[in-house]
């Protein structure tokens, strides 16, 4: 018993002591997402592309940025853990979290501490609500949803759709949601509605074979890309081809290791990045990050990158110091926040409403030879 | 058809939990221990036949035999290193013990080979047979899983009422001090229960990925807990039993899902469950021992 | 030597009323004069929370002997029927102490049928099928509240399963929302109303373990069959000993839940029941100081470790198990008592 007492002096000791906020000549800019655990493809991502940023930022000599982000393993109780961890190291801006629940959480505690929070990639509108400091650099799920249905519509893909979301994720579920309203609205007939969650994310036959039996044109899938690419392997086993529609989430498909692009043929989906942009910027992003990380960034990195570089922006406009503190900043980052306009990888032109949401909208691409295409 | 068709999905979901079930109730039945690490074991093994395939450009088969070899390895060393200074302990600290065990395997997973998932290649010639004019199909893994499934279960079965080792496995689980005054060796044999459990789990993790390819480091983490189900349901211990409760629960879920709703699956499979349980208390197949007073 | 067996047992009851007590003043001191860091109160709820939820599961594990793997499916219906409560209690009870108390009275009357209901069938299983069952039980509680609804507008509440049938009233809300959790919780959980629970908890535990019905539950625990052969009626027993667990499990949801601005289902699953489980186990089987210290340490355990940043969870890991190794082994233990020239004996119950 003695023993852990100790333990738990010990322990309490460490956190106590384990850090003193003191001002140097860097802004400290933090965030938590899933770096371990079933998620923690998303949080690595968002994670690395922001170091890549900073790293950037930093050599030019100008504005110094100092980059800490802790684990919050996809779960509210540890971001609150991880974002009071970053407090007491003394964060003066913060990159919220990278999913949307612990950001729910972290948001809440952002806006009562007067710290801004940008996030890159917790898309539900809950994250934003209400809140004047907490700002996102992903479009909200219920737009991606809608924007689907519109595109299917407008663009006159399939009259008959089936959906396949995930029951017990919010992101999946918001876009559904605004998709299936959007839909009813459009006369966009949704023959085919079926669920899977975390416990059986592995065998979707049934699920294929209802949008089979319906015979649906399309399959909408909310979902992130390593779900998707299950089902796509899936349905080609049994010789199914609809068209498939994916969201932003879906980015990140073609540089599986060891997926076959074959199978994401004519795969359509909503995505403001793409890795294989001739874009000057966008190349330069994905060639320093293969090398730095051995991977191709998806969407989260290229988010992660994009928030770093809008506050290098907004910190520069503001003429803001390190030395100023969270409460200072905060207000100079909602001003320059809803009055700049910012072009990233994401995105060229984008602006922020005071509500915090982004305006920019997401581009249809379709993949074409293991590449995207632009749509229009 | 649909329904056939049903069943098949179910079948060949259920093999793969039977796979992983066997290799629980093997350790279970002899070391009266839920190696909640197993599920992670599968893992490992899963991205040893990966990196050997896809990587290194091995032929399929000596991928799966790294992988068995690896994962025995692994399954000796973990028994070695963290149950065996515990033998004499009460079974829940070897429980908390597993689960430790569980989480450092998917950790250094994810520190090893990241946490961005992997596709894993086909090690069973991708292809399928068609019946009925095409309207019902069976691939490939699916029949090699199940063929898989019943090899497995027919050598468990031969080996352990048929061979010295196995007869003192069974020994073992029947009663450990006795059968040590006959001379059998306790930890031996089940450092082997561990060892044959381990590499089970290899060819588990192996045909998981074949049928359903996604690779990350939590990919044992839901079928381990399934195939867990699965053995109970079968009657833990029972290697035929293993073998019906993960067939069934195969089946169960895929029925849920296309008869019932998607959204409550897991429910439903886990209330029949219960039932069974509540009818048959030591599961489908499982020996009701009477109590001696 | 009735009276010194009791006096030893008593004097354990109290050290640990005092040691809650002492703990509590000395954070509230702390807190108060600025010297906690914000992580250490950030976790204060959090801990009294898992303290409260490791006690109630050393009640079913330790004193009436029987695994649960399902515990956290109680934490999950007080978390929800509670915050329920709570929100629909917004404006009627200005007070937000009294809301969080309604709160956690209405999380531990849920928790509490709901394990009454549970323990009826289950308690006739044993061991690892027993353990099954929970853990199967609390998957279906989990599934069950991904898929459920719940608004609230000027006609009362409305529930709906599967999709939000709820159609509130204008000015309606929809408290939870399926997958989506509870959003936008008030957030009035606090450290002494959390302190307040792990007394109660205590209080109730102690009295529970040391009457007649105690006894009779640690009979049945060491040998049913002679228990039942002397005339204890065993499945009123079990039965008494599941059902405060959950309520008391219920209790610390409704008390974690508000403390956070959002819960969704998946936060209490098969995971968190092998957490609790861990510290029940770790802190010794019957030993509710053990617990209380357990839960404490290896609530702080992965936040102490964050220096460790990659290497953070697998650091854990290894921890867990040397641990593990290092209270139920005999060789370490001697190894370890070299060091320790006045270690004390055993203290576990069983």
């Amino acid at each position: 018993m003695k023993k852990f007492l100790a333990m738990v002096l010990a322990l309490a000791m460490v956190l106590a002591i384990g850090s003193a906020a003191f001002a140097d000549d860097a802004f400290k800019l933090g965030g938590t997402g899933p770096l371990t655990g079933g998620a923690a493809i998303y949080g690595n991502a968002a994670k690395n592309g922001a170091e890549i940023a900073a790293e950037e930022i930093n050599a030019l000599g100008g504005i110094q940025i100092e980059l800490k982000y802790e684990d919050d393993t996809h779960d509210a109780e540890k971001a609150i853990n991880a974002y009071n961890t970053l407090k007491d190291w003394g964060m003066q801006i913060s990159l919220g979290s990278v999913t949307s629940k612990p950001c729910e959480a972290t948001s809440a505690e952002t806006f009562e501490d007067r710290i801004f929070a940008l996030t890159p990639s917790a898309s539900s509108v809950a994250v934003v609500e209400g809140k004047d400091n907490m700002f996102q650099m992903c479009f909200t799920d219920p737009n991606q949803g809608s924007l689907s249905a519109q595109y299917i519509v407008d663009k006159g893909l399939a009259s008959k759709v089936a959906v396949i979301w995930k029951n017990d994720d919010v992101y999946s579920k918001g876009i559904y949601e605004t998709f299936m309203a959007k839909a009813a609205e459009l006369g966009l007939e949704v023959v085919s509605d079926t669920t899977f969650n975390d416990g059986n994310a592995t065998d979707f036959s049934v699920q294929i074979a209802d949008a089979q039996s319906n015979s649906a044109e399309l399959v909408f899938l909310p979902m992130y890309y390593d779900a998707a690419s299950l089902i796509l392997t899936q349905a080609a086993k049994i010789g199914y081809a609809p068209k498939y529609f994916g969201v932003d989430g879906m980015d990140g498909i073609l540089s599986l290791e060891g997926f076959d692009t074959a199978l994401a043929e004519g795969v359509i989906l909503l995505t403001p990045f793409n890795a294989d942009s001739a874009d000057e910027k966008t190349a330069s992003f994905v060639a320093k990050y293969q090398e730095k990380f051995g991977e191709i960034p998806n969407q989260f990195a290229a988010d992660g990158y994009d928030c770093v570089y809008a506050y290098y922006q907004a910190l520069t406009n503001a003429n803001a110091t390190p030395d100023m503190d969270a409460a200072a900043l905060c207000d100079l980052m909602i001003q320059q926040f809803t009055s700049m306009t910012f072009n990233g990888l994401t995105g060229n032109n984008v602006t922020w409403d005071t509500a915090g949401a982004v305006s920019k909208s997401p581009k249809g691409m379709v993949i074409q030879n293991g590449a995207y295409v632009g749509l229009d | 058809m649909a329904f056939l068709s049903f069943l098949i999905s179910g079948i060949s979901l259920g093999s793969i939990y039977a796979i992983i079930a066997l290799g629980y109730t093997m350790v279970y039945g002899i070391a009266k221990m839920l190696n909640f690490a197993h599920g992670d074991v599968i893992m490992v093994g899963a991205y040893i036949c990966f990196y050997a395939t896809s990587r290194f450009q091995l032929p399929p088969l000596v991928g799966i035999l790294l992988a068995v070899v690896v994962c025995t390895i692994l399954g000796i060393v973990i028994e070695r290193l963290a149950y065996k200074p515990l033998r004499a302990a009460p079974v829940l600290a070897v429980l908390i013990t597993a689960i430790g065990m569980s989480y450092f395997l998917q950790n250094a997973a994810l520190l090893l080979w990241s946490s961005n998932p992997k596709v894993f290649p086909p090690v069973v010639p991708t292809g399928k047979i068609s019946l009925f004019g095409g309207q019902l199909t069976i691939s490939y893994v699916t029949v090699v899983a199940i063929l898989c499934c019943i090899v497995i279960m027919l050598a468990l079965t031969w080996f352990t009422s048929k061979t010295k080792m196995g007869k003192a496995m069974r020994a073992c689980s029947e009663d450990k001090g006795a059968s040590q005054l006959m001379g059998i060796n306790v930890n031996g044999t089940i450092s082997l229960t561990f060892a044959i459990g381990s590499g089970l789990a290899a060819i588990a993790g192996v045909l998981l990925c074949s049928a359903y390819p996604t690779l990350v480091p939590t990919t044992g983490a839901m079928p381990g807990i399934k195939a867990f189900t699965a053995a109970v349901f079968g009657g833990i211990g029972s290697i035929p039993g293993a073998f019906v409760g993960g067939i069934l629960l195969g089946i169960i879920e895929i029925f849920a899902k296309a008869y019932i709703s998607t959204q409550l699956s897991d429910p439903i499979v886990f209330a029949v469950l219960i039932i069974v349980l509540l009818v048959r208390p030591a599961g489908l197949l499982g020996k009701q021992i009477r109590e001696k007073v | 030597m009735k009276s010194i067996r009791l006096n030893k047992t008593t004097r354990k009851n109290y050290l640990t009323y005092g040691l809650v007590i002492v703990a509590y003043v000395i954070l509230q001191l702390m807190s108060s004069s600025g010297a906690t860091t914000s992580t250490l109160q950030g976790m204060l709820v959090p801990i009294c929370a898992y303290v409260v939820m490791a006690i109630s599961l050393n009640l079913t594990v330790g004193i009436l002997g029987e695994l649960s793997l399902g515990h956290a499916g109680f934490m999950s219906v007080g978390a929800f029927t509670g915050v329920t409560a709570a929100i629909a209690a917004g404006n009627a009870i200005p007070s937000a102490a009294i809301r969080l108390i309604v709160g956690m009275v209405v999380g531990a009357l849920f928790a509490a049928v709901i394990g009454f209901l549970i323990g009826i069938p289950v308690l006739r299983l044993r061991g690892d099928y027993l353990a099954i069952v929970t853990l199967a039980f609390g998957e279906i509680i989990k599934g069950i509240f991904n898929n459920l609804f719940v608004g609230i507008d000027s006609r009362g509440l409305h529930i709906s399963l599967l999709s939000d049938k709820t159609n509130l009233a204008e000015g309606g809300k929809l408290i939870i929302g399926g997958p989506m959790g509870i959003g936008s919780i008030p957030k009035i959980s606090t450290f002494t109303g959390g302190a307040i629970l792990i007394m109660i908890t205590l209080i109730i535990v102690f009295h529970l373990v040391n009457s007649r019905a105690g006894r009779a539950i640690m009979a049945v625990r060491d040998n049913r069959i002679a228990a039942e052969s002397i005339g204890i009626n065993i499945t009123k027993y079990k039965l008494m000993a599941f059902t405060v667990s959950a309520a008391l499990a219920g209790a610390a949801g409704s008390l974690f839940a508000m403390n956070y601005t959002t819960i969704v289902a998946n936060k209490f699953d098969f995971n968190t029941s092998i957490l609790i489980l861990v510290f029940v186990v770790l802190g010794g089987l019957g030993n509710m100081l053990g617990s209380i210290i357990a839960a404490a340490a290896l609530t702080i355990l992965p936040e102490a470790l964050r220096q460790f940043s990659d290497y953070r969870m697998l650091v854990y890991a290894i921890v867990l198990i040397l641990v593990m190794l290092a209270t139920n082994n005999d060789t370490f233990k001697a190894f370890l008592a070299k060091f320790k020239p006045g270690k004390k004996k055993k203290e576990e119950v069983s």
